[in-house]
């Protein structure tokens, strides 16, 4: 019934979110314009756009992290597993159990590496010491850092590298083991090895998780992603395979940001 | 021009050095002539025709029982408060409720011993009929009413200044906003936090008006808060308002109580600065 | 329609769905009912929680509300134009205000020029021309930790120094100069914040007519910080005006059968007539009445005073 309506390509068996007709408002601007479109499983989806187009503010609806800010609205459905994540059905702190989120800035607690990893497993109810231990090292481990930081768990998050912050904070979501990782330009505030890494880790992970990523650069989208999506002004102008975006872009505006003749 | 700019900016340190003399100079002859151990005994007994007595314990007693029943009243509603204002209430909903908070700050002392002499001691009265008309629990509650504003808007200056997307990244992890504020912005904004609290209790130590409408002027050392206590700055002002001529030791006597109450307060403040700054989270 | 036909195609849709994940991933703590239980228990706490929160925000309304509430209830009736004009009088009916009203101005006389002189003096040291960091910071501290000095210990300076070392007695200047030293603080750090927030072009811009830095500051810093240099006076004058301890430890009689005719007279002001009207209701019942009546005239002013700052503040605020 829902999905009848004409929806943007590619369609996929394995869609984990379906997005029907979304608009979302900060006051009285329309920051996303009735977007509709599938986000499939198993996939790294990457998110570009000049500055202001609504891709940060997608990401940040697919975990509802956006209605941390005042005077947001919005209308329409967002499908997670077949269940509206505006409904009552689930709540919220579920979401986001099952959706990790890494932002741009590296954002680890002041407390040690170890209490960084274990702090959401803990929240949610686990307290037996070898347990945690195994978490934060099959995290650490899935997030290439546990090698860097094996002999330095009980320090502050604080000594690390900004590269070494930001994987502590994949680490972190991965803790939680959840089925979607958001990624809101994740490699904004790092130096190229460290983009590299973080990069090499997507890659190795995508097997697991479902990744949905927002990029400031098209490099980084073509490299690492297989759909890719084109906002601009809060619409939702192309949505395809990665290659295709970047070979044939189906619009001309697609083609035009690509190109580099604006953003 | 500078040189009167100078001369103005000079005059706090003055009033510094000036109370410092004053205290000073005045409550050294006092201890001329009554030994120190004297005032760490619990005899006061400074209007005695012959061999009044100076020991300071039932003040010391009086200030700290009146100060501790402050805080048990303001660090919890106050804490909550600041963590309602800072962590969930909207931004309409904060609108209203600080001025709430800001007006009950610009209440004058006198108006809160009113109160707490005309309605808080009768009400309690009800509720414990051996309180008596002066006592150290109802003066004791409304200074604490009092400093509700100070712990609350100094700690959630604190909360606030803990940066935002800690709090994102912890709510992404899928906790609530009570788990975020406890083990994450509280933790962040201890130092802050543990400040307000100190300035509070310095607060409640100077406290002049409440105590002395309300608690009245006994002397007997005592730890039933139902009864009568007398706090410092209740000493001080009931030795200048009246029985004390000058030159003698009970006139003396008050500067050294004024000594004792201005290191105490001194001191805490010099602590709450110290602790705010040594113990700042770098982000 | 059918809308149980389709209520089972759907449920039956989430357990596929289920059986789908746990097959495809081990079966994770996060997803058991354990910790889904645990889950709705914390949802629960933190609603609950934010209840509480609130109710303790709301108590400052609440006591405020009683207190105020109290207070006219006690002042109705007493409150009236013959006591506001009325001089003081032992017998409850005929007693007024009129000498505590007069007081409080005289002693305002003396508080505000001073403050304001005296701390716009000392921000502009503090912000134009101290150089060495030493000093300033040492001034700085000094300020922040005189602001932390209870009240009654400036009775005792005033007490000390102006009533007794020179001579001022218990007169309006010697309770307006010990309150200006109790106000000065605020006085400081509001002006400092103004001048600070003073745009550097404006500045820059006197300097390039030629102007010499006393001319800058006269006619374009103090100018502009003018709004925020006038929100601390108030602040500072709503402050000592309220203000009891230092004035009885400076032996501030109620008793004043003359009002004040200059700064050398004694007088007394609201909150004295207050206190003393507090301590005497065991004598006399009615002087609740009247220190009620007292009360309700202090808080106007006061409100008068704070909602003036709060309007000026948002008046002027960043223009340029």
């Amino acid at each position: 019934m829902l999905n009848q309506e004409k929806r943007k390509q590619p369609q996929g068996e394995n869609s984990i979110y379906k997005v029907s007709h979304l608009n979302l408002w900060y006051g009285d601007f329309l920051a996303l314009n009735d977007l509709t479109f599938d986000i499939q499983e198993k996939e790294v989806t990457a998110i570009i756009g000049p500055s202001g187009c609504g891709k940060s503010t997608f990401i940040k609806t697919l975990n509802r992290m956006v209605e941390l800010n005042t005077n947001v609205r919005t209308e329409g459905e967002i499908l997670y597993h077949d269940e509206n994540i505006f409904g009552d059905a689930i709540k919220v702190e579920t979401l986001r159990t099952q959706v990790g989120m890494v932002f741009q800035k590296p954002n680890p607690f002041p407390k040690s590496v170890f209490e960084n990893v274990v702090y959401g497993p803990r929240i949610h109810g686990i307290n037996d010491k070898n347990k945690l231990m195994e978490i934060a090292e099959i995290s650490l481990t899935n997030a290439a850092l546990w090698d860097e930081v094996k002999d330095r768990l009980h320090k502050n998050a604080y000594d690390l590298s900004g590269g070494q912050q930001q994987r502590l904070c994949i680490a972190r979501s991965l803790a939680t083991e959840p089925d979607v990782l958001l990624m809101d330009e994740p490699t904004s505030a790092l130096d190229p090895i460290a983009t590299y890494k973080i990069e090499e880790l997507i890659d190795q992970i995508k097997k697991d998780y479902t990744i949905v990523i927002v990029t400031h650069s098209m490099q980084q989208a073509s490299r690492i992603s297989d759909k890719t999506a084109f906002f601009l002004m809060g619409e939702l102008i192309e949505y395809d395979k990665t290659e295709k975006i970047f070979s044939s872009p189906a619009d001309q505006r697609t083609e035009d940001y690509i190109t580099g003749r604006f953003g | 021009m500078p040189l009167f700019f100078i001369v103005a900016a000079l005059i706090s340190i003055l009033t510094t050095l000036g109370i410092v003399t004053t205290l000073v100079v005045d409550a050294s002859k006092f201890f001329a002539v009554v030994p120190l151990g004297e005032i760490f005994s619990t005899n006061l007994a400074p209007l005695r025709a012959e061999n009044p007595t100076f020991g300071f314990l039932p003040l010391l007693t009086g200030t700290l029982i009146t100060s501790m029943i402050a805080m048990v009243v303001a660090v919890p509603i106050g804490l909550t408060a600041a963590i309602y204002l800072s962590e969930y209430a909207s931004a309409k909903k904060k609108k209203w409720l600080k001025p709430i908070m800001e007006l009950l700050a610009g209440v004058p002392t006198i108006v809160y011993g009113f109160f707490a002499y005309s309605f808080v001691t009768p009400l309690l009265m009800n509720l414990i009929p051996s309180l008596n008309a002066k006592n150290a629990l109802s003066p004791g509650i409304v200074m604490g009413i009092m400093i509700i504003p100070m712990v609350s808007s100094l700690s959630e200056d604190a909360m606030e200044s803990v940066p935002h997307v800690m709090r994102e990244g912890s709510l992404a992890l899928g906790t609530t906003r009570l788990e975020t504020t406890l083990f994450v912005v509280i933790p962040s904004a201890i130092s802050g936090i543990v400040a307000s609290f100190i300035l509070a209790i310095s607060r409640a130590i100077g406290e002049t008006m409440i105590v002395v409408i309300a608690s009245g002027s006994s002397k007997n050392l005592t730890f039933d808060v139902t009864q009568s206590m007398q706090t410092m700055t209740a000493y001080i002002v009931e030795f200048t308002s009246g029985d004390a001529g000058s030159g003698t030791v009970g006139y003396y006597s008050l500067y050294a109580v004024g000594l004792l109450l201005f290191l105490f307060t001194l001191a805490m403040n010099l602590f709450a600065q110290y602790i705010a700054r040594k113990y700042r989270e770098e982000y | 329609m059918n809308v149980e036909t389709s209520m089972k195609s759907f449920q039956q849709q989430k357990a596929n769905h289920i059986n789908n994940t746990s097959s495809a991933k081990t079966k994770s703590y996060f997803e058991s009912e354990q910790a889904k239980d645990r889950l709705a228990r914390r949802i629960l706490l933190d609603r609950v929680l934010q209840k509480v929160f609130f109710l303790s925000t709301i108590f400052a309304l609440l006591v405020l509300g009683i207190l105020l509430q109290r207070i006219i209830g006690n002042s109705i009736g007493w409150l009236n134009l013959d006591f506001l004009t009325g001089r003081l009088s032992i017998n409850p009916d005929k007693a007024g205000i009129s000498g505590a009203i007069i007081g409080s101005l005289w002693l305002m006389s003396v508080v505000i020029p001073v403050t304001l002189v005296l701390g716009v003096s000392t921000a502009i040291y503090l912000e134009e021309y101290a150089k060495n960091p030493k000093l300033k910071n040492l001034i700085n501290t000094n300020i922040s930790n005189l602001a932390g000095v209870p009240s009654v210990i400036f009775g005792l300076l005033g007490l000390t120094v102006f009533g007794r070392l020179l001579g001022l007695g218990s007169s309006v200047l010697a309770g307006g100069l010990t309150l200006s030293l109790l106000g000065l603080p605020i006085v400081v750090v509001s002006s400092q914040e103004a001048i600070r927030a003073v745009p550097g072009f404006l500045r820059e811009a006197s300097y390039a007519m030629g102007a010499t830095k006393w001319a800058t500051i006269r006619r374009v810093v103090v100018p502009t910080a003018l709004p925020g240099i006038l929100t601390g006076a108030i602040l500072a004058v709503s402050r000592t005006i309220g203000e009891t301890a230092p004035l009885v430890v400076l032996g501030i009689p109620t008793l004043i059968l003359k009002s004040p005719q200059g700064v050398m007279d004694d007088f007394t002001t609201l909150p004295i007539q207050i206190y003393y009207w507090t301590l005497d209701t065991v004598l006399t019942r009615e002087y609740a009445n009247l220190a009620a009546a007292t009360i309700v005239v202090l808080m106007v002013v006061l409100l008068t005073l704070n909602a003036s700052a709060i309007i000026i503040r948002n008046k002027f605020q960043r223009r340029y």
